[in-house]
């Protein structure tokens, strides 16, 4: 093995290790918030700071890579690649750092049939489904795993558009609690992200492994 | 599109009964810098060499197919006259010691008996060093020695006596393999500024230098041309898996 293709390896572990502590934060809010325990949130506020560290650390192995060894080809790729897939994971920390800000907020456990109804719990589980698989993608360099994300996503974003008309109508029914709905709402907005965050991560896989560009183009042409 | 500079058909070179450029086919563009790479052993520099017919030169060497030169077949031409619109750079800077900066730059005429003025001799030596970026370093010192200045200074000399006779193409064999870095910046400079005026083709053995320098890039591979692309696609996403493992060091 080449000093390079040691240096990339070591840098593909670090990443699937950072995805993982990102998929972890994310699990830890969503349990934080279905359990109301404010201590898990304000682990998963603490540990927001580790995420960042390694983000930076990512980001010199990167530079490191890039003066030292001028990679090119899908080495080039795989790099710029890695460079926004650690931008990518930071910012779905920050949505998981959010929800955990939100559990703190909450004056009182969440309703589990506000969380039913407003199809909380089926973005949830599917935001983390798609994060984990996106990791499994970038692993198994997987671009048919990669590309059924985009899919998921809308389903995400389907959700979050029914959102609003079914919490309105709740309020109107006058029988929930206004500042508890209004938490869901935006528990909502932050999880729409992670999917768009996750539809990131499978164009930068499928970048990287087919050299192919699909960022602001239709998905059934890539 | 324009007809192209240089077309390359079917074209086979041998040494004795050693092949060593198969079944070439390429059409080059005028005002680029093109880049040929790969391992040694590959055909590149035997490559270069058949275009001005040095190839040929050689004992035992012979070829097959054509190479047109702005639509010409260079082996339909006298070969001295072809070298007056192909020039060629070599690895090692190689002005001739005995004769001044001045004579260096002529040389091609003087040892081809073309009758100049004076007038004449100086506008050609004044451009063409102007156009090698070596003017204003020589211009107090046209009568001395060519040998007597440094490495990069030399190949750019070298650079200036090939386009003192405004060829159409200008061939560069690993130019700057024997120069320090500085040198080797300042001759991959001067190639962006010659290209306005010529075609270059580089044979170079550094991917970097390739990379930087050329608009489009050849990949050889065992006499053969494996790959021909524009040089940004060459090593962002090369299409023939011999290309990606040779520019990502992964060749065995």
């Amino acid at each position: 093995m080449t000093a390079l293709e040691h240096a990339l390896k070591e840098l593909k572990d670090d990443v699937i290790l950072m995805w993982i502590m990102v998929e972890a934060q994310l699990e830890a809010a969503h349990k934080a918030m279905l359990e109301y325990d404010q201590d898990l949130a304000r682990e998963v506020m603490q540990k927001e700071k580790r995420i960042n560290a390694y983000e930076l650390k990512i980001d010199e192995q990167c530079e490191d890579i890039l003066a030292r060894y001028q990679p090119v080809a899908v080495d080039l790729r795989f790099l710029l690649a890695v460079l926004k897939i650690n931008a990518n994971l930071e910012r779905t920390a920050d949505i998981a750092d959010g929800i955990a800000r939100y559990v703190i907020d909450a004056p009182t456990p969440f309703e589990p049939a506000l969380l039913q109804s407003t199809h909380l719990l089926d973005m949830y589980t599917q935001s983390l489904t798609m994060l984990s698989d996106t990791r499994i993608a970038f692993q198994r360099e997987d671009t048919a795993l990669a590309r059924s994300i985009f899919q998921r996503d809308e389903i995400i974003d389907a959700y979050n558009l029914q959102a609003l008309d079914i919490v309105c109508a709740h309020l109107q029914e006058g029988k929930a609690s206004i500042r508890q709905e209004l938490l869901v709402l935006s528990i909502i907005r932050k999880l729409e992200r992670v999917g768009d965050q996750a539809k990131n991560l499978a164009e930068e896989i499928i970048f990287y492994v087919e050299a192919k560009v699909l960022k602001h183009h239709s998905k059934q042409e890539g | 599109m324009e007809r192209p500079v240089l077309e390359v058909r079917h074209f086979h070179a041998w040494f004795g009964n050693h092949e060593v450029v198969r079944d070439v086919n390429l059409s080059l563009q005028r005002h680029k810098v093109i880049a040929i790479m790969g391992p040694s052993g590959c055909g590149k520099t035997t490559f270069l060499r058949c275009i001005n017919r040095m190839h040929e030169l050689a004992p035992d060497a012979r070829t097959q197919g054509e190479i047109l030169l702005e639509g010409e077949n260079i082996y339909q031409m006298s070969p001295i006259m072809l070298r007056l619109r192909v020039g060629m750079v070599f690895q090692r800077p190689n002005p001739f010691p005995h004769l001044t900066i001045y004579e260096n730059v002529l040389a091609g005429y003087l040892l081809n008996n073309i009758a100049l003025s004076r007038t004449e001799k100086d506008a050609i030596v004044e451009d063409s060093l102007r156009k090698a970026a070596l003017w204003n370093e020589v211009k107090d010192n046209l009568r001395k020695k060519g040998s007597f200045l440094s490495g990069g200074q030399q190949q750019r000399l070298c650079i200036a006596r090939a386009i003192a006779m405004k060829p159409d193409i200008l061939l560069l064999d690993e130019p700057t393999s024997a120069l320090d870095p500085i040198s080797t910046a300042g001759i991959e400079e001067l190639t962006q500024e010659l290209k306005k005026n010529y075609t270059l083709i580089l044979v170079t053995h550094n991917m970097q230098q390739a990379a930087r320098v050329s608009d489009d890039t050849a990949f050889f591979y065992m006499g053969e041309l494996v790959e021909f692309a524009p040089t940004r696609q060459m090593f962002t996403a090369p299409k023939d898996q011999r290309t990606q493992n040779y520019i990502t060091g992964r060749f065995s």
